[in-house]
């Protein structure tokens, strides 16, 4: 089942949660809604639920108007981030719960719920749990059992409110994983909220960031973060290094260097920022001919697994940045704290402090960038 | 789930030198043994001061047995009227925002400041011969004050936050997640009642409705105001064992109240009872939120 949300607007009192948001999503599709917290993408899941009401704006389920359609009849799944378990149910009775609650001419006879209540226990892997009660389980095991009781009702809408917020880090990261398998078995129409951007990134298809009430930008995993819209996106999505910079005619200075910026072809001595990634960062020891590096001295070296984070100070202003590398890279090479390095972006993004929306493809930088 | 194992509260840094501790501990058991456990005993000792014959045709004389029967009859509808009220202004302020939510809040609290007395005379005001709906009652033959509607209402009206009061909190607490997971999966307000908010908030129910049955048969300032004592007719037990009082029938009085006292134990055994359940189903709704 598609959704289609047109021209959606919620206040709560004078707090605007969601601001005149459009947004389609294929039938089939995991799709992410991230953003920081109260950036409104809890409120439009619950709008789309229909535990919300919008001031203005439409829900469409398969082109069909469900604006004004009760929750119970939205045939939607809903996954909360406290799991919301019954607790003085059973995990069997949890899951039978949507079923035994139907009207008696259309509720399935004791055995078919039996039958499906254990072929959903099967499905999550949690067939010798049904006569545990909830407070007995462990996180990762309620929320699969809180995933099992919203698919025992057949939604054509799986709908997860931060559906691994509430668990530490490694049982989050199996259940991700898991709720990507469930859904290329299941394929249904799946969308969940999330404010970790790592998150969206491995499980989802499309994933829609939002800021304050309205979408910045939709895309796949790889077009939000190879090319983020905004400087939203490119800062909410993984780490970066800011530099203060000015563009004109063309072309970006950020201290010594020089960025061609063809899309501000016609901007003259506006002020703006560069962006660049940690690992979009070549460090050299000896100066490059024409304005393609800066100077900086190594501060700082931290190991962090397979990755190694270099602190840099520029100069002559004393700004710091990050570089990242692999190790082996960083073996080849061996900077100590101290060393003279000539920096130079494989990639950098400059956004004009007047214009931050505008959406251009960034500059490539061409060269021996090997890429990480 | 170990991590949830409630903590004992008494730590090294908050203790005290032995000494301040017999102290205190002795303070409080004079007083309990002065102000509380020896006046109790002394209402079952006088009762059978002058053996058991005394103190049986004491509680089976018909005026007595009248008054136990309205005094149960009050409870029974209090309670359940209660219950009805209770229920219904807890969910609303605990899952709902809406206009004068604190108004309706303080309201609830109006009977516990009140003295029992004006509860009585507002009554007497409204319903009595003189009062505003005097002549209206009288003339539809319909009596409220001196009868046994009037004692009913105050009671009803002493009793009322028992039960809100001990729901509000925990149904905060509870918050709407259940219930809004009752109603995606397709459930009607009415069955999400009956099969998710009830049995989460049963233990706290019962527990009012056990505070509220006490003081509902031993409510004595409102329903004296509304009663008129007319015996056999309008006289609960606290009112019996105030006239007999009066009439120097110690042994009898003391009789009665020690059927009073032993119905307000039961009822204190009970609330223990309760609140050990109810305390260990907060604990484990704790651990379901802190435990993950």
């Amino acid at each position: 089942m598609s959704i289609e949300i047109q021209q959606l607007h919620k206040c709560f009192g004078a707090f605007v949660a969601l601001d005149h948001v459009d947004l389609t999503i294929p039938p089939g599709q995991l799709v992410a809604l991230l953003g920081p917290s109260g950036c409104g993408k809890t409120t439009l899941l619950r709008i789309i639920a229909g535990l919300e009401t919008a001031d203005r704006g439409r829900v469409l389920f398969d082109g069909e108007d469900a604006t004004r359609r009760h929750v119970r009849e939205r045939g939607v799944g809903f996954v909360f981030q406290h799991y919301a378990l019954f607790q003085h149910m059973t995990v069997f009775e949890n899951i039978a719960f949507g079923l035994r609650v139907r009207p008696r001419a259309v509720r399935p006879p004791e055995a078919a719920i039996r039958a499906k209540v254990s072929a959903l226990l099967d499905l999550v892997q949690m067939g010798w749990l049904a006569n545990r009660y909830p407070s007995q389980l462990s996180g990762g095991q309620r929320q699969r059992i809180a995933l099992a009781r919203a698919l025992a009702v057949e939604p054509q809408v799986l709908l997860l409110d931060e559906p691994f917020g509430a668990l530490d880090t490694k049982v989050r990261k199996e259940l991700r994983r898991w709720l990507r398998r469930l859904h290329d078995e299941l394929h249904i129409t799946s969308v969940f909220v999330t404010h970790d951007q790592e998150e969206a990134l491995e499980v989802a298809d499309r994933i829609v960031v939002m800021n304050h009430g309205r979408i910045e930008q939709i895309g796949s995993p790889q077009e939000v973060y190879d090319a983020p819209a905004t400087p939203f996106v490119y800062q909410f999505l993984g780490n970066i290094n800011l530099f203060h910079s000015r563009v004109h005619a063309g072309w970006a200075r950020v201290g010594g260097l020089r960025v061609r910026v063809p899309e501000y072809g016609d901007t003259e001595h506006a002020p703006a920022m560069a962006y660049v990634r940690p690992h979009d960062i070549d460090l050299l020891r000896e100066p490059e001919d024409g304005d393609t590096t800066l100077t900086a001295t190594i501060s700082r070296v931290s190991l962090l697994g397979s990755l190694v984070r270099l602190e840099l100070i520029q100069s002559p202003d004393g700004e710091i940045a990050e570089v990242e590398m692999t190790r082996e890279r960083y073996a080849a090479d061996p900077l100590q704290i101290g060393d003279l390095v000539f920096v130079k972006p494989r990639q950098v993004r400059v956004f004009l402090h007047d214009n931050p929306k505008a959406a251009i493809p960034a500059y490539q930088w061409s060269g021996d960038g090997d890429g990480i | 789930m170990s991590d949830s194992a409630p903590r004992d509260p008494v730590s090294a840094a908050t203790t005290e030198p032995r000494f301040v501790r017999v102290a205190l501990v002795t303070v409080a058991l004079t007083f309990l043994t002065l102000f509380l456990f020896v006046p109790l005993a002394a209402v079952f000792y006088e009762a059978l001061r002058k053996g058991i014959g005394v103190y049986l045709a004491a509680i089976a004389d018909p005026y007595a047995l009248a008054a136990i029967r309205l005094t149960l009859l009050s409870v029974v509808f209090a309670v359940p009227l209660n219950m009805a009220f209770g229920v219904t202004a807890a969910w609303a302020i605990a899952k709902f925002e809406f206009r004068g939510k604190s108004v309706l809040i303080t309201l609830i609290d109006l009977p516990f400041a009140v003295s029992p007395v004006i509860a009585g005379m507002i009554y007497v005001l409204l319903f009595g011969a003189q009062g505003w709906l005097g002549p209206w009652l009288g003339a539809h033959d319909i009596k409220i004050i001196f009868a046994v509607p009037g004692i009913v209402l105050a009671t009803v009206f002493v009793t009322v936050p028992f039960i809100a009061r001990e729901l509000i909190p925990l149904m905060q607490a509870q918050g709407t997640d259940e219930e809004e997971a009752a109603l995606v999966l397709g459930a009607d307000g009415w069955l999400t009642f009956w099969r998710i908010t009830l049995p989460n908030i049963r233990w706290g129910l019962l527990y009012g409705v056990v505070l509220c049955t006490a003081r509902a048969m031993g409510e004595f300032g409102a329903v004296s105001v509304v009663s008129g004592h007319i015996r056999g007719l309008t006289n609960t037990l606290p009112l019996h064992v105030e006239i007999l009082y009066n009439e120097y029938q110690f042994a009898a009085a003391f009789a009665c109240a020690s059927l009073l006292t032993f119905l307000a134990l039961v009822m204190l055994a009970f609330k223990a009872l309760i609140e050990r359940r109810a305390l260990r189903q907060r604990r484990s709704a704790l651990a379901m939120e802190t435990s993950s």
